[in-house]
């Protein structure tokens, strides 16, 4: 019977749990209970995968309620593959986040965290199983809110800044996403993504459906931080608690980046994307955004500063993929969805973990700890290297396909924006490596020790994956490969 | 043991010894023991993979596929066997040297440097025993990372700006360049095997084929084809155990030998003759060999002068493959071994000066020969065989160098060699001339001044006597280097 009903539950036991967190006493309950859900979510996210892969598209009518009436969870390789990524993510967190949100989040606050977070996983993986372009709204409202609220928690005062500068870009985005769908429901009468897909070609030339394109467009670029509408994610990433800035840093944009891998190749067909410039707009964007996002990295001072723009400009690679509109360019893009998941988690862990230690994040108090948290800093080393894209681990892969996918195209400014985002990446990730072990620590932090087991072992085994997924690509290009086909792609 | 297995401890035998040395880190002399067991087991590994390849033998072995069609895959063939050969048996002399050296030179950080080497050679022997390009790029990628740490070795700012323009300059040639031309070469060919004739032959025109290698030649940074030669003087910083084999050997020769492999296997020689692919990329090998040159005669730091000669030396190999004839593929291959032997023995010279005379310039050498005859003594037979004098192993190569500028009619290119001779006498012949011949400076007497610990005195009277015998007996590198111009 579980079979069955696998999709909704995924979506369903994190909602139904997060209110009973936010009631748990105690110090441990709610971390506890956290922990068991989202390793559930774990589980049933790989089983999901298994069943896609081995049986095809799985629909799901809720409630009984046949679509397009009903809502529909539709479930192909490409969402099954994200819900594993979100629910993976998660579940490796929640460990870390013991250690962690004790030392930067006052204890009468755990529990509501703890239920935010889990709001926040249930909004990602609703987005992402959903069929249905106004419930993807409503879990995209979840997971914004939550997240808004969870960045709010940082230690710092100006999380609060950050969390209202996110909380009006967001709203914005949202409101932009809402009023294309409205306009395609005006125009169709219908809110379900296959049905959608059905209808629009007779209207397609309608200005209505352009103008909904448009609007949906802005306001998801606006939600994945494409350059240059990433305003909101330096300051978000940087202030929030390190366990929600390893979470969003490795989901929430990627997230974003599925819903416009979808727009355009399951509700809009691609032959009608072809039309518009969106193409065009993506190579471009993502070119610039490659190089300007990796640059101002390189002039941080700050560690979680630098990894975020270096997210910004990492994102650029996902939407250059998508606008090479071809097989081995959504290859790329998914793929990369998935090995960004693992690097950037690796590096904000680490960072995190030296977080923990000292209280802050900024290069000037990191000198010389590189040298007293050794174990902390080499899953940094392999984070970094895999970020660079160094063959044996997974952003060479990454890479691989990207670049592959811009010379088949002759495509030269994309080749050189890849391997060149490449080249600045090894001078941000060399700056983190020179400031953690070629300067000395200061005399206050001479004492500082190695971060404890709770983060370092999730930190390594989320850093190893980051070298085993450079080797065995089954689970990445395979099952990328396959979503290519069930997408239609020909 | 099977041809597979064999091939496999290998590879992993140094990793092992890496980890052991990590584990007994409290303990030198076991470390220490582990070291020289590893790097001797290897030596004779290596001679036994030679047996059975020259038996006829085919060793391979196939690890996992990454990406379908491209797999992990390591294969003997003459070029990489007689890489292999070379950096096998000096990996053990180094770690005697580098024993007595590290010792002698109190060093600190000794754990880190002898797992760092470890690993290093390892990836050295991997790449030698490369099977096709992806898996040939994973290693020199391992290879520049794991030296890193060694180049640092000294954690002062100015290892730190060595360390700087050594990575920025291989991984940014590796990345932004060579990386490109395998991922062409793969869309191209759908393949990235070495065969002999190589894969690109009829499938690209000749305009893009020049793009292509000169790609390739500029992307493997590591055999320092100015401008990207900079990461080499700047290595120096290293210790000089790291020097003498991965700056004088394992990481230059890699270059190098990456690049005889291109040619030989991705493009084949016949390929580049027809398409004229090198005709303007030879000029800057030919440039580098000079210009290198030129700048060694002004560098009065010891080893600052011998890394110029090295740039300088490694561009005759490059030399050698780009002329595109089977003798210069055989003095390009036997040069990867010659120049080895001699060079070490340089830079084995170089730090027992350091050690026990404490001296880095060449002008304060003058009358410290009395003082260090072994160790003098053996620099000038080092000298002697990068020369290309008789009766020294050096000899050959340049024979067969010059033999194929004469075969291929590029008499200025004849005339580059000639000069670059003349250089080397003029910046290699008056360090230890002045070290026998010149008076100490005014005051000064060398009497409590020994010869270096005993250690790093047998390492460079064993790779002395190799320069002396590899000219009576080349044999074992000739016929490797035969087999891989001719292909059999």
């Amino acid at each position: 019977m579980i079979d069955q009903h696998v999709s909704l539950l995924l979506v369903v036991i994190p909602l139904l749990a997060a209110p009973f967190v936010a009631v748990l006493p105690g110090r441990h309950l709610a971390w506890l209970a956290t922990q068991i859900i989202t390793a559930i979510c774990f589980a049933l996210a790989i089983y999901q995968l298994l069943q896609v892969l081995q049986g095809g598209i799985i629909s799901y009518e809720l409630g009984g309620w046949a679509p397009p009436w009903g809502i529909e969870y539709r479930i192909d390789a490409a969402n099954a593959l994200l819900a594993v990524i979100i629910a993976g993510i998660a579940a490796i967190t929640a460990p870390y986040s013991l250690a962690s949100v004790q030392r930067e989040i006052p204890q009468h606050q755990h529990s509501l965290f703890y239920a935010s977070f889990l709001l926040c996983i249930t909004g990602l993986l609703g987005i992402s199983l959903t069929g249905d372009i106004f419930n993807l709204f409503v879990f995209l409202e979840i997971s914004s809110l939550s997240s808004y609220a969870l960045i709010s928690m940082g230690k710092q005062r100006q999380a609060l800044t950050a969390a209202y500068q996110y909380l009006i870009m967001g709203t914005i985005g949202a409101t932009f996403f809402l009023i294309g769908v409205g306009l395609l429901y005006a125009q169709t009468g219908t809110l379900n993504m296959a049905d959608l897909a059905a209808r629009l070609p007779e209207v397609i030339q309608l200005r209505t459906v352009h103008t909904a394109f448009g609007f949906i467009l802005v306001g998801v670029a606006l939600k994945l931080a494409l350059f240059p509408l990433h305003l909101w994610l330096p300051n978000a990433y940087t202030f929030a608690p390190s366990v929600v800035t390893i979470f969003l840093a490795a989901t929430a944009t990627k997230v974003a980046v599925y819903v416009m891998l979808r727009l355009n190749l399951t509700i809009f067909s691609s032959d009608f994307v072809l039309k518009t410039p969106a193409n065009e707009i993506f190579l471009t964007l993502g070119i610039i955004g490659i190089i300007v996002a990796s640059a101002t990295a390189i002039i941080q001072k700050d560690a979680k500063r630098l990894l975020a723009y270096s997210s910004v400009a990492q994102i650029g690679y996902m939407i250059i993929g998508l606008g090479f509109a071809s097989i081995a360019g959504l290859t790329a893009t998914l793929v990369h969805i998935f090995n960004h998941a693992i690097m950037k988690a690796a590096l904000f862990m680490a960072i995190g973990a030296i977080f923990y230690r000292i209280g802050s994040s900024r290069l000037d108090d990191l000198t010389g700890l590189g040298r007293q948290m050794p174990w902390t800093f080499g899953a940094l080393i392999i984070g970094g290297l895999s970020l660079i894209g160094v063959p044996g681990t997974a952003g060479f892969i990454s890479k691989w396909y990207l670049v592959i996918a811009a010379l088949e195209q002759d495509n030269w400014l994309a080749t050189i924006a890849i391997l060149g985002g490449s080249l600045l990446a090894v001078i941000y990730v060399w700056k983190l490596v020179e400031v953690l072990y070629f300067k000395v620590a200061t005399s206050e932090r001479q004492d500082v020790r190695e971060a404890p087991l709770l983060l370092l072992v999730p930190t390594w085994v989320i850093a190893l994956s980051n070298i085993y997924f450079g080797f065995d690509t089954t689970w990445t290009v395979g099952v990328a490969q396959t979503a290519i086909k069930m997408l239609g792609m020909s | 043991m099977s041809n597979s297995e064999l091939l496999l401890l290998a590879l992993t035998l140094p990793l092992a010894g890496a980890i052991g040395i990590v584990l007994t880190d409290r303990w030198p002399n076991i470390r220490e023991t582990i070291t020289l067991v590893c790097a001797a087991t290897l030596g004779l590994l290596v001679i036994t993979i030679v047996q059975r390849f020259q038996a006829g033998e085919s060793i391979a072995l196939s690890l996992l596929e990454v990406v379908p069609g491209l797999a992990i895959r390591f294969e003997i063939e003459p070029l990489g066997m007689l890489f292999a050969l070379v950096a096998g048996l000096l990996w053990f002399v180094t770690s005697v040297y580098a024993i007595g050296y590290m010792r002698g030179h109190h060093e600190v950080n000794q754990t880190r440097f002898y797992a760092a080497f470890a690993i290093a050679i390892s990836s050295t022997m991997g790449a030698a025993f490369a099977g096709n390009l992806f898996t040939l790029f994973l290693c020199y990628e391992i290879l520049t990372l794991s030296t890193y740490p060694l180049v640092t070795h000294a954690d002062t700012p100015e290892a730190k700006r060595g360390g700087r323009v050594y990575l920025g300059i291989l991984l940014g040639t590796s990345i932004g360049l060579q990386l490109l031309a395998i991922i062409a070469t793969w869309m191209i060919t759908g393949t990235l095997d070495f065969r002999h004739g190589g894969i690109l032959a009829g499938k690209v025109d000749p305009m893009w084929s020049a793009v292509l290698l000169a790609l390739f030649v500029f992307g493997v940074g590591k055999a320092a084809v100015m401008p990207f030669h900079r990461w080499l003087p700047a290595a120096m910083v290293a210790p000089t155990p790291v020097s003498a084999l991965l700056h004088a050997v394992a990481v230059v020769k890699a270059g190098v030998f990456t690049i005889l492999k291109i040619v030989v296997y991705i493009f084949g020689i016949d390929f580049i003759t027809q398409s004229n692919a090198a005709d303007w990329l030879i000029w800057f090998a030919a440039g580098t060999i000079l210009i290198a040159s030129l700048v060694a005669m002004t560098k009065d730091n010891l080893k600052a002068r011998l890394a110029y000669s090295t740039v300088s030396q490694l561009s005759y190999i490059v030399l050698g493959a780009l002329l595109a004839s089977q003798l210069g593929i055989i003095g390009g291959a036997m040069h990867i071994a010659m120049h080895a032997f001699a060079k070490i023995t340089l830079f084995f010279a170089a730090g027992a000066i350091l050690v026990a005379a404490h001296k880095t310039e060449i002008s304060q050498l003058d009358g410290l020969g009395r003082a260090m005859p072994i160790t003098f003594g053996a620099f000038l037979i080092g000298s002697l065989s990068i020369i290309g004098m008789p009766l020294f192993g050096g000899m050959w190569s340049k024979w067969y160098l010059a033999m194929a500028t004469v075969e291929t009619q590029h008499w200025v290119l004849l005339g580059v060699l000639i000069i670059s001779t003349l250089l080397n006498i003029a910046y290699l012949l008056p360090i230890p001339l002045r070290a026998f011949f010149a008076k100490p400076p005014e005051g000064k007497t060398y009497n409590k001044i020994k010869e270096a610990p005993v250690a790093s005195l047998i390492a460079i009277v064993i790779t002395a006597t190799a320069c002396l015998v590899l000219f009576f007996y080349p044999d074992p590198f000739y016929q490797l280097a035969v087999a891989a111009a001719k292909g059999n």
